[in-house]
């Protein structure tokens, strides 16, 4: 008998399944993910999450008997029951009589689980990515990747080659003719089969006595393995260029723009900024808010503060490029803006407004997005003097969001990989 | 102290442990105890024991991959462990506390929350009672090779990753979905094809040959045309052209098996797929089929081993009342307007009979005597109940030996339900004319094959339209679920590669009563 302690294996043992599981249902799971942001709040959007799915995809169907037809059956526990007694049959689905229902196909419930932060947000964000990642340029290099760089006659054990080594000892064992056990056991037989039968020459006998002794002389003096066989992996820290890029996000925050309004644009950047934080660890953020006038904030007043005014939109194009002139040289940065409004202007900013974005925004950009929130009923100010923009800059695009539910197709489309810009 | 204590005793062991905490110490000295009374005292014959302690995860991770230490990967083992994984973390379900596995040497999973009393009773249960049962029964010798299966499972485990490699992880996704939608009808009933160790090797044979192909790929064949496909297609198939059922073993039960052989167009690694499904159907059908003896004999011998064990003074007071505890909360058995009840415990039931049996063997009543002259009062129980567990399943052990008594204990009483009538009735109850009819009903419910659907290939044309044809022989009026069937049926349409027809016909009559079809989806 073994006893055998397995608490110490490896976790995680059903990680592959639980891929395949979850490349399955990957349709569902995103609906019910996307959902389930209707329901978050914008503060707990970077936690993980319990899903109810209703996949069939995930359905494993088999040939079972359906409820009709007659059976026979037996149930413990007879009170007072006797022969011919009859007894209603419960409601559909409402459980009682056991073993009347067990052989049958079981229902399509709702399939509930938990997903992890990572698998969570590994699925919200996938295909997508900064479009026109262009310039690449060599930055200091604080993280230098190993990469492979051929063998080395000394180093760590982990790093052990052990093919490389065993060839090495293989080749040695060969040029040394290091003598194998079946070898050595053959010599050896050979000298006793010839004390055996009587062999008297002193000469043969002491012949094969010295070979067999040789051999394993020999034996012990080649070794299996000499620290001469011995390579190992070598590595070469490689500094790797890394891409340098700012996410501008400009939120509107006049008195125009409702709790509710402000609460979806706030949704929009959360989920631009986890994306941000989570695919491209190299990425800058800038949060500009305006009201008549803009100011560079950090995150947290960004996405909590309240405060109100009037709408000057070119204000915050003011500050973008003043802190990109600051900071970001357009010649080392990739830069991204993204600003969300409800529309609404002063009218006298308007052409000031459309100008600057034509002429110094867009021209330093890589991409462009306009959010425009709110029920949209009929064309807005901005949305009908930024239009013509859309169509002259590829690099510039516009949507509508009305509801929570609309926020992440909106940002799936524009950040898709497939790009369609 | 200890000394004049053991004295009192007499030939009184110290117990074996006190604590509620178990060590590895702890763990080997109560295997020990325990194996020396099931090898001893109920003389059992048993595969050698591998212990293995292991943490709710793993646990989790066990018996949603079917139970088994390795398995080949595939979502719906992600799928239930998503499952029992949430319902265990909301408290809803506590987990088993012992897994064993019908493998040589028999590997049995232990909790590492289980209390030093807990594993004591279940090392009684598993290493002693279920090892027992694997090792004698017919069934298990019959249709599985322990010695052979974990070698099985880790060939079958690396070939399916060997395909993912090659095919891509949809393509063997769709023939192992399809594969596990026909598991229940991937099993021989009648002993046709043996799993011996030989048919086991030929799985490694099968890898050599593609190794072999392998070493021996010679890329300039690549420029050579090739045959035209459709003109070399049907040489693989035996028995093509003439489309004769006979020459296919028609009619065949086992779906899977006649897919395997014969689906016109499966390559050969997608039929070794479904060769690997089926042998594991085919290797946990005893299982469904002796549930209920199964348990029924583990737990009468942890019974009969914690007892003895009691009685030498190998455990303390404090210790036997929680394996009581534990005892009777496994052998409940719920009435059936309970809020509990969910069918009959099998636990419960085969426990009831065997020490029912044991009775009978030392102390039997007048009943007792007229309803089983073959063994009352032959005072030899261990020696009945063994030829019991070596010679029966659920359905035969039923039919032979469930007594009055326990019909009385139990309070069974048969019903019958036809889905037209709004009301079931109440057809025999426990008095002298109902006995032997619960007893015969019961033992049809423990009938594997009478509770599936029985469904077989009757039909297949090779040399025509190549349609497929199956018979669903449907007895007391039950149909299959319409919906289930369809989605099953399309994934047998997937797998044969042409049109599929499902007949219901009423297995008395031979009336048709219904017909499905499926075409495959390219």
């Amino acid at each position: 008998m073994h006893i055998i302690d397995r608490r110490l294996n490896p976790k995680e043992k059903s990680l592959g399944n639980r891929q395949r599981f979850l490349r399955r249902a990957k349709e569902e799971i995103r609906n019910a993910v996307n959902e389930s942001l209707k329901r978050r709040k914008v503060t707990e959007t970077e936690s993980g999450e319990k899903i109810r799915i209703r996949a069939k995809s995930l359905h494993e169907p088999s040939f079972g008997l359906g409820r009709d037809g007659e059976r026979d059956f037996v149930l413990p526990g007879n009170s007072d029951y006797i022969v011919g007694d009859t007894i209603p049959k419960p409601p559909e689905g409402g459980g009682g009589g056991g073993s009347a229902g067990s052989a049958d196909g079981h229902g399509e419930d709702d399939f509930v689980f938990t997903l992890s932060k990572e698998e969570f947000l590994d699925l919200f964000f996938e295909d997508l990515k900064l479009p026109n990642l262009v310039k690449v340029k060599l930055k200091d290099t604080r993280s230098p990747t190993p990469v492979r760089a051929g063998y080395t006659v000394d180093g760590p054990p982990a790093k052990i080659n052990r093919v490389r080594t065993m060839r090495n000892s293989l080749a040695r064992r060969i040029a040394l003719r290091r003598p194998s056990l079946e070898n050595i056991e053959q010599a050896e037989d050979e000298l006793e089969e010839a004390e055996r039968n009587g062999e008297t020459d002193e000469k043969t006998l002491a012949l094969l006595r010295e070979r067999a002794n040789r051999l394993k002389h020999l034996r012990r003096m080649v070794p299996f393995i000499d620290p001469l066989d011995l390579k190992y992996n070598r590595f070469e820290h490689v500094p790797k260029p890394i891409t340098q890029a700012v996410m501008f996000c400009l939120m509107d925050t006049s008195a125009s723009m409702t709790q509710s309004l402000k609460d979806l644009a706030k949704r929009f950047f959360m989920l631009l900024h986890i994306f941000l934080t989570r695919h491209y660890r190299e990425v800058d953020v800038v949060f500009i808010r305006h009201t008549s006038v803009a100011s560079e904030v950090d995150e947290n007043t960004f996405f909590r503060s309240t405060e109100t005014g009037g709408t000057v939109i070119s204000s915050a194009f003011e500050e973008m490029k003043r802190v990109q002139q600051e900071r970001y040289p357009a010649d080392e940065w990739n830069i991204y803006a993204a600003q969300a409004s409800d529309g609404a202007n002063d009218l006298g900013d308007m052409a000031r407004c459309i100008d600057m974005l034509d002429r110094t925004i867009l021209p330093l950009c890589q991409y462009y997005a306009y959010i425009e929130v709110g029920t949209h009923i009929s064309e807005s100010i901005i949305w009908s003097g930024f239009s013509p923009l859309e169509k002259r800059q590829r690099h510039f695009a516009m949507r509508h969001v009305s509801s929570p539910d609309e926020i992440y197709p909106v940002f799936h489309d524009l950040f898709s990989s497939a790009e369609s810009q | 102290m200890t000394e004049t204590r053991t004295k009192k005793r007499g030939s009184a062991a110290e117990p074996l442990f006190e604590s509620a905490e178990w060590t590895f110490d702890t763990l080997k000295l109560a295997y020990d105890a325990v194996e020396k009374i099931g090898k001893r005292d109920l003389k059992l014959d048993i595969y050698p024991n591998q212990i293995e302690v292991i943490t709710a995860e793993q646990m989790l991770d066990a018996y949603t991959s079917t139970g088994m230490p390795l398995m080949y990967r595939h979502w719906s083992f992600g799928k239930h462990f998503a499952h029992e994984q949430t319902s265990y973390r909301r408290g809803m379900r506590s987990l088993a506390y012992e897994l064993v596995i019908n493998s040589n040497p028999c590997i049995n999973y232990l909790m590492e929350e289980n209390s030093a009393t807990m594993q004591t009773l279940v090392i009684a249960h598993a290493a002693m009672g279920h090892n027992h049962f694997f090792k004698n029964n017919y069934l298990f010798k019959q249709w599985t090779n322990a010695d052979a299966i974990l070698d099985y499972l880790a060939f079958a485990k690396s070939y399916v990753r060997e395909c993912e490699e090659r095919y891509g992880l949809e393509e063997v996704e769709g023939i192992l979905d399809a594969a596990h939608a026909l598991m229940n009808q991937g099993v021989s009933r009648q002993p046709k094809i043996p799993i011996s160790s030989r048919s086991m090797k030929k799985e490694q044979k099968q890898k050599k040959r593609q190794e072999h192909e392998e070493a021996t790929y010679d890329d300039l064949w690549r420029t050579v045309p090739k045959l035209r496909q459709p003109a070399h297609g049907p040489d693989e198939m035996p028995g093509s052209g003439n489309g004769d059922s006979f020459d296919l073993g028609l009619p065949e039960e086992n779906v899977l098996y006649f897919l395997e052989k014969h689906a016109p167009r499966l390559k050969d690694w997608q039929r070794e797929l479904l060769r690997i499904v089926r042998m594991l159907a085919q290797y946990f059908y005893p299982q469904r089929q002796t549930k209920m003896m199964n348990e029924g004999c583990a737990t009468f011998v942890h019974y009969e081993i914690m007892n003895k064990m009691y009685e030498r003074g190998q455990l303390t007071e404090g210790s036997m009342l929680e394996a009581l505890h534990l005892h009777s909360a496994v052998v409940m058995q719920p009435a059936f307007n309970d809020r509990r009840f969910s069918g009959l415990n099998p636990y419960a039931l085969g426990f009831a009979m065997m020490r029912d049996i044991q009775r009978i063997c030392d102390d039997p009543t007048a009943e007792d005597r007229e309803w089983f002259p073959d063994f009352a009062g032959n005072g030899d129980a261990m020696g009945t109940l063994k030829d019991a567990w070596a010679n029966y399943r659920d359905e035969s052990f039923i039919l032979q030996f469930l007594s009055p008594a326990v019909i009385r204990d139990f309070r069974l009483f048969g019903l019958h339900d036809d889905s037209e009538d709004p009301e079931v009735t109440v057809t025999s109850i426990h008095n002298e004319s109902g006995y032997r009819n619960i007893r015969r009903m019961l033992a049809r419910h423990y009938d594997a094959g009478e509770q599936d659907a029985d469904i077989r290939v009757t039909d297949a044309d090779l040399s025509g339209n190549r349609r497929l044809t199956l018979t669903h022989y449907v007895r007391n009026k039950r149909l299959l679920n319409k919906q289930e069937g369809e989605r099953t049926l399309q994934h047998l349409a997937q797998l044969w590669g042409h049109r599929v027809k499902l007949l219901e016909v009423d297995a008395e009559t031979k009336k048709p009563i219904r017909e499905l079809e499926a075409l495959p989806i390219p």
